[in-house]
């Protein structure tokens, strides 16, 4: 299977993190899995006229290709010219390369969210950059390549969504396609595929003690659950990232920050701090997903009220000042 | 006299064009031209400012956490408050290994390939060259991710993850390491120490920290690790005599390890006063034509702009070009073999190059101490209440060399924040008195055009450019 790969309106960081594939280091992860690539940006030879010749043949269909992977938001502006991303040595803006290879792909997929949904370079009040997602401009569907587009395979655009993606979203979603090909109900509501998004961010939280007793951290590097005070939103994002650990066993909760659902549409503009959770009377605008809102006030004034000294005591520390009781003594 | 317009510029971060007007075979005069726009300080504004923690590193998938700390560093100055102890060693670590994995990454992956193009067959390290570094093919680029993931897992340790980590704040880390951790960083790191030691250096750190001028380096090409090809080919092709800029270098200094300045090729070095920094508009698509210091800068597209040909604003210090990165670090820190190399031809390819190996190798000593330095039970991180309004800048050095970060706040809100990155500063353009930019200074006398050998090339990627932290 052979990958095309663009950069565009991004920070490169999808790449960056991709290069992070463990244990097997990405070069042989793919090839052993029958997939290479016909050019990417960071990592080919050909620059210059030698690249522009080779995405030209892909465009024109002299040289095949399977997958167009694109990393980063489609730069639409200034005024629908798409003059803040002319490709380097063309001459003609990135958007309509994307458009013409998009074309002759058999399957597309956006590389990380503002690839998706147009992410942060969207964030940008009235958006000069007219920056959007592939096939989404926000949680709208549309975007460059429009609602309806479909590849030659017949899938709409996959979105590794997530800020950045983690490399395994990346390179499974690949070994599955080369596998056994990928299908409608593999993917979610947004275009998301369900072998990482078919979970919540807070499955296999570290915290999960402090969740279940609401004890909260109050300030950063507290050791407590994040949600209350400091803008988690674990409970609501799409991914399995404290099911499947980044850089070896860390995700965003085990580094003492919160969740800021870098997987879904429009996380890049919550309308709140970042870190600091959004309440109405003192209760979190933002419930865990699923969880009726009654429920969770109840359930939440019950288990505040049965927390352990040590989950309490704990909750506000940067490390635990009370142990597990160690019931047994020696004998 | 001609002109060639060299794109897409591939293994570099981001997208990179250059317009080069050519006579008899060589370069007379260069444009580098940034061609993609972000817009992160106009972004910026009408946010909170610790929200600035969580939008700066994703300027950059590859100094994400430079851009962190260059927001953490502005935001503690703004607050008045200092990291304690602890913060200050876990900020150097999360920083240091960033450092880290950028200099290699782009040894292995973006600078060596290029001696494994055909048009070097013939020459005798070129099989060597081709075996180990061929894009997509060579055994290089999977032993060094291989190490790079590993090193990474410090990371995933102090930080969470990498890249785009909230980890760092401005009183500190979020993260407090606990005794296992101690013991897995130093596992870690000894583990990265072997992988250069045997596989790059063919030598123990400290003796090559240690080399005090060219000739000792030379007798390095006879070694079997990546670095000795590195110098029978760069010593054939002349690399060490190629690629000069302005020789004027600037760092911020950096982790309490290497000192702060400005110098010239000749090593003195005179005091960094930041408030002779300034960036100019005048060959960017944007509005304005006058240089003004960061703290009062705009950033406002003017995409019709007459004669201007990027995105990228020109920053100067006290009027005049300089250039950023490993190589002004080692310089104002007084590195002897640096020192040596620049005061025989100037900033080269050559000493570009071995000014990031030379900072590898002391950078992961002064790491292994930090990491014994750390006190679990003592505190990571203090509050940093923010003032209702004021202005306040952080400087610090990402891989690539200094990176500002300028912010100014009015009634709880931004309203100003203006970035410099460190390829804004190498990959300027010509300014309003038409003084080209360090890149287009070094590019100048270079082979170029049909049948050229890709001297280019080299030249480009010794300055290991980030072009997304050049547009931001």
């Amino acid at each position: 299977m052979k990958l095309l790969w663009l950069q565009s309106g991004g920070c490169g960081g999808c790449t960056q993190s991709l290069l992070c594939t463990a244990p097997r280091p990405l070069p042989d992860e793919l090839r052993g899995a029958g997939i290479e690539f016909v050019w990417h940006p960071a990592l080919s030879q050909e620059s210059g006229d030698e690249a522009l010749q080779l995405l030209e043949d892909c465009v024109e269909g002299r040289r095949a290709f399977d997958v167009l992977c694109v990393e980063g938001a489609m730069l639409r502006g200034p005024n629908g010219s798409g003059r803040f991303h002319l490709m380097a040595g063309s001459g003609r803006p990135l958007t309509e390369w994307v458009e013409r290879l998009a074309r002759r792909a058999r399957w597309v997929f956006a590389i990380g969210s503002c690839t998706a949904y147009g992410g942060l370079s969207a964030a940008t009040p009235g958006n000069p950059l007219e920056a959007c997602g592939l096939q989404y401009d926000g949680d709208t569907p549309g975007g460059l390549l429009g609602a309806d587009f479909r590849s030659a395979a017949g899938l709409p655009v996959v979105n590794i969504a997530g800020c950045p993606t983690h490399p395994a979203w990346i390179v499974e979603t690949l070994e599955k396609l080369a596998l056994e090909g990928l299908a409608p109900e593999d993917l979610d509501e947004f275009g998301r595929p369900l072998l990482y998004a078919g979970q919540l961010v807070h499955h296999g939280c570290p915290r999960n003690e402090f969740y279940e007793f609401k004890a909260s951290a109050a300030k950063h590097s507290d050791l407590g659950c994040l949600m209350e005070n400091l803008g988690c939103k674990g409970t609501q994002a799409h991914a399995d990232c404290n099911t499947r650990p980044w850089n070896g066993g860390g995700s965003c909760l085990k580094g003492g920050y919160a969740c800021i659902a870098c997987t879904e549409p429009g996380f890049e503009a919550p309308g709140h701090p970042f870190q600091q959770t959004p309440k109405v009377a003192g209760i979190p605008i933002g419930l865990p997903a699923d969880m009726p809102k009654a429920w969770f006030v109840a359930l939440a004034a019950l288990s505040k009220s049965a927390t352990p000294k040590r989950v309490r005591d704990n909750a506000v520390e940067d490390h635990p000042v009370v142990r597990p009781k160690v019931r047994k003594a020696a004998r | 006299m001609k002109r060639i317009r060299l794109g897409p510029f591939n293994r570099v971060e981001g997208d990179l064009e250059l317009a080069l007007d050519v006579e008899a075979g060589a370069v007379v005069s260069a444009r580098v031209n940034s061609p993609l726009f972000r817009g992160f300080e106009m972004l910026l504004a009408g946010r909170v400012p610790e929200d600035a923690l969580a939008i700066v590193p994703r300027i950059c998938g590859i100094c994400s956490v430079a851009q962190s700390a260059a927001a953490a560093a502005a935001l503690a100055a703004l607050a008045g408050v200092e990291a304690p102890p602890n913060g200050v060693l876990a900020q150097r670590l999360i920083q240091a290994t960033e450092n880290l994995a950028d200099h290699l990454t782009h040894f292995y992956l973006f600078f060596m390939p290029d001696f494994a193009r055909p048009a070097y067959a013939g020459h005798a390290w070129h099989a060597e060259a081709a075996r180990r570094f061929a894009a997509g093919q060579g055994t290089a680029a999977a032993d060094w991710l291989r190490a790079r993931a590993r090193l990474l897992e410090v990371q995933g340790i102090l930080a969470g993850r990498w890249p785009h980590t909230l980890a760092l704040q401005p009183g500190g880390t979020t993260r407090a390491a606990t005794p296992a951790d101690r013991i897995r960083l130093l596992s870690l790191l000894r583990e990265f120490r072997e992988f250069v030691e045997i596989r790059l250096l063919g030598e123990p750190l400290e003796a090559f920290a240690g080399l005090a001028g060219a000739d000792d380096l030379a007798s390095r090409a006879a070694g079997d690790g990546d670095l000795a090809l590195f110098l029978r080919a760069a010593d054939e092709l002349g690399l060490q005599r190629i690629g000069r800029a302005a020789d004027r270098y600037l760092s911020n200094g950096a982790w309490g390890l290497f000192g702060p300045g400005v110098c010239g090729g000749d090593g003195a070095v005179d005091v960094l006063v930041p408030s002779r920094i300034t960036e100019d508009p005048h060959s960017a698509w944007l509005a304005g034509s006058e240089a003004l210091p960061p703290a009062r800068g705009e950033t406002t597209v003017d995409a019709a702009k007459p004669d201007a040909y990027t995105w990228c604003k020109a920053p100067r210090y006290a009027g005049e070009v300089v250039e950023v990165g490993a190589l002004a670090r080692q310089l104002v820190a007084g590195q002897p073999l640096l020192r040596d190399l620049v005061g025989r031809h100037g900033g080269s390819v050559v000493a570009r190059v071995v000014a990031r190996l030379v900072e590898v190798a002391r950078v992961v000593p002064a790491m292994e101490q930090w990491v014994r330095e750390l006190r679990p039970g003592e505190p990571f991180c203090v509050p940093a209440p923010l003032p209702d309004s004021g202005e306040s800048f952080g400087l610090v050095e990402a891989a690539r060399g200094t990176l500002g970060h300028w912010l100014g706040v009015r009634r709880g809100r931004i309203e100003r924040y203006q970035i410099i990155a460190p390829t804004t500063w190498n990959f300027s353009p010509r300014d309003t008195e038409g003084r080209p930019g360090p890149l287009e200074q070094a590019l100048v006398g270079l082979p170029a055009g049909d049948g050229a050998l890709p001297t280019v090339q080299h030249v480009v990627r010794s300055f290991d450019p980030c072009m997304v932290c050049t547009v931001h």
